[in-house]
């Protein structure tokens, strides 16, 4: 079986949006779409499953927030009690409020690095990794539709024609 | 066009009526002499000291067998030891029944100020949350904001509640200049005299801003600075529906801003007046911006819950449930700037640990445990948890529920804010209490609707109101 795409170049994000949805309602499977910039409500469109990040970001935000109640217990009532200002150091639950910037800020740490990562991870970017985009200019003004052939090569290229994208090639991917 | 429905009005009237009456009944409940709250003192007293009578017996047993064992010999000493201490039971008795008298007075005092505090904390609850959906609404104007177009008549209805609700206020403040209530301690006599028993040389120290004449003006100014904008922008507002250019519009965004400006001084000027001088001698530098969280939560919680009921009644089709999910995430936000400043102004007092400012929460501690610290799950957590996900804040049973919460632990805030200072240890959540709420609930109910009908439910002039009608996230 070959491996051929359809690359359908637009210049203009709601052209893009108008396109995306007409090749879906022609119920063409789109394997990917690369934008210089996020287009609102573009993975809508595309039929994406909703993203689960934000359940990621609470976990990690509740594990920054244990992370910090055990350091701070550790480091200011086990391992090395000392007398601040008078506070009592014998208990973390009594002197809980001075440790609540550092509950909240490791726990926003957390959320926001952890979730950075994530994010890297499962848009499969790296460092050192080689670019997946097929085309440069994706990264300056033009947008691209990757779809791909199954036999129906005359039948994309019509639909796609129609829905004004300024270039269209058939490429043999590895 | 909305109509103001009869079945509305009876309600609105009937919570009125009911809470009036409930209002008055509190006023007559109050004791009308320290005698009797001394009574009241004496059984309470006595019915945690059963005991005393068997201790007493005994130590009279002891007195007897020692005077027995010692009469012959020590006969004149005894007698005179007996009279020295006689003297000093009967002093200390003295004194003893001076410092009844003294807390049986304050007490008095407390229970007489309670029924005009209860009607303060409600006024004040709904006083601010209107004030606040006034100053929300002028934020959307001065931001030309596109997503809020669809909800501009609920919040200016809303605002139709600021006239009567800051008439009852300026009418109880200048009670309180007149001396007929005594929320205000620092206006009682004598307090910047230095020849007076009553000289307070802190309150001496602040009289420059806190006197009552300069107190009186600066409330009246506030109040019809607030009116005047809310009358401006309604007019122009409803100008705007038929006009054929951008005047109206422009008017009014030029009004919000000149308001905006004029509210974010004032608003602090006021929590200091009418809030935190009931404390004279306390101060915090960030008062008056978490009273502004406090209303500032409410007031959007308010707006959520108003539209999702008239939305409930198909009044609103242009509003989708987008707009509801913008409300709730201002729910959301508002909740952690409110627990954000609440802690801080907690904190920092907490840390510096200065007798003259701890004093404050110290008396909230001892005094107001249960409602102080039941704001940190009605407030925080529960709005936190309830309205973090994104789904949830667009089902309006979830924002219902959390703003109910919200709203109560507001009440409560504004509650442990007021009742301190003015009812101390003598607080207690009853009839006046309740049917306070229960009146400007009411005044609140029968404002709002029937502002709402009298213009058209949609701002239709607006020129960024396609924006808000096509509005989704």
């Amino acid at each position: 079986m070959s491996n051929k795409v359809i690359h359908a170049l637009y210049n203009d994000d709601d052209i893009l949006m108008d396109a995306v949805k007409k090749v879906k309602a022609a119920h063409h499977h789109i394997d990917e779409v690369f934008t210089p910039f996020p287009v609102h409500g573009l993975d809508k469109a595309m039929g994406l499953a909703p993203t689960k990040i934000a359940i990621t970001s609470f976990l990690y935000g509740l594990t920054g927030l244990s992370f910090a109640i055990w350091m701070t217990n550790y480091m200011m009532i086990q391992d090395w009690p000392q007398d601040i200002g008078g506070k009592p150091n014998f208990s973390w639950f009594v002197n809980m409020p001075a440790f609540v910037p550092i509950m909240f800020e490791l726990t926003v740490f957390f959320a926001a690095h952890l979730m950075v990562i994530t994010f890297y991870m499962r848009s499969r970017i790296w460092p050192f990794k080689s670019a997946e985009n097929p085309d440069v200019r994706t990264t300056d003004d033009h947008f691209l539709m990757e779809i791909a052939i199954h036999g129906n090569e005359e039948e994309l290229t019509t639909l796609l024609n129609e829905t004004g994208a300024v270039e269209i090639n058939v490429i043999e991917k590895e | 066009m909305y109509q103001f429905s009869g079945k509305i009005k009876t309600f609105a009237l009937t919570l009125m009526v009911v809470g009036a009456l409930g209002i008055i009944s509190g006023f007559l409940g109050t004791p009308s002499s320290v005698e009797e709250v001394k009574e009241q003192l004496h059984n309470a007293h006595s019915a945690h000291g059963a005991h005393a009578p068997k201790a007493a017996h005994v130590e009279e047993a002891h007195v007897e067998h020692h005077s027995d064992a010692h009469q012959t010999s020590h006969d004149t000493h005894a007698e005179a030891a007996h009279d020295a201490h006689a003297e000093t039971a009967h002093q200390d008795a003295h004194e003893i029944v001076d410092h009844e008298d003294t807390h049986a007075a304050h007490v008095f005092h407390q229970l007489k100020n309670r029924p005009w505090a209860a009607f303060y904390v409600a006024l004040f609850f709904f006083f601010g949350v209107t004030l606040l959906v006034l100053a929300f609404n002028a934020i959307q104007r001065a931001a030309q904001s596109g997503w809020s177009i669809v909800l501009f008549r609920v919040m200016e209805a809303i605002s139709g509640n600021l006239l009567p609700v800051t008439i009852i206020l300026l009418i109880f403040l200048l009670l309180g200049s007149a001396h007929v209530h005594h929320l205000f301690v620092w206006m009682a006599e004598g307090t910047v005299d230095p020849t007076s028993a009553n000289y307070d040389a802190i309150i001496d120290g602040k009289s420059w801003w806190l006197n009552v004449p300069g107190w009186t003006i600066r409330s009246i100014v506030y109040i019809v600075g607030w009116n005047l904008y809310r009358h401006l922008s309604r007019k122009a507002s409803i100008a705007q529906d038929e006009a054929g250019d951008l005047v109206n519009y422009y008017k009014n965004f030029k009004y919000a801003v000149a308001f905006l400006a004029f509210f974010l001084f004032t608003e602090s000027m006021m929590s200091w007046d009418w809030i935190m001088s009931l404390d004279p001698h306390w101060f915090s530098t960030l008062f008056g911006w978490y009273v502004l969280a406090t209303f500032m939560v409410s007031a959007v919680t308010v707006i959520a819950i108003v539209t999702v009921y008239l939305q409930s009644k198909g009044h609103l089709p242009f509003v989708n449930n987008s707009h509801i999910h913008d409300l709730a995430k201002f729910m959301f936000g508002f909740s952690i700037f409110w627990t954000y400043l609440w802690f801080s102004q907690f904190m920092l007092i907490w840390y510096a640990d200065m007798p003259e400012e701890t004093t404050y929460f110290v008396q909230r501690f001892e005094e107001y445990k249960l409602p102080f610290l039941a704001m940190i799950p009605m407030n925080f957590i529960f709005p936190i948890l309830v309205l973090i996900n994104s789904d949830y804040k667009r089902i309006p049973q979830f924002v219902i529920g959390a703003g109910v919460v919200v709203l109560l632990g507001h009440y409560i805030d504004v509650f442990i804010m007021i009742m301190p200072a003015t009812v101390g240890e003598s607080w207690s959540f009853g009839i006046p209490e309740l049917s306070s709420i229960l009146f400007f609930l009411g005044l609140f109910v029968y404002a709002t609707f029937s502002s709402l009908a009298k213009a058209p439910l949609l701002a239709k002039g607006n020129p960024f109101l396609k924006e808000s009608e096509t509005f989704h996230y």
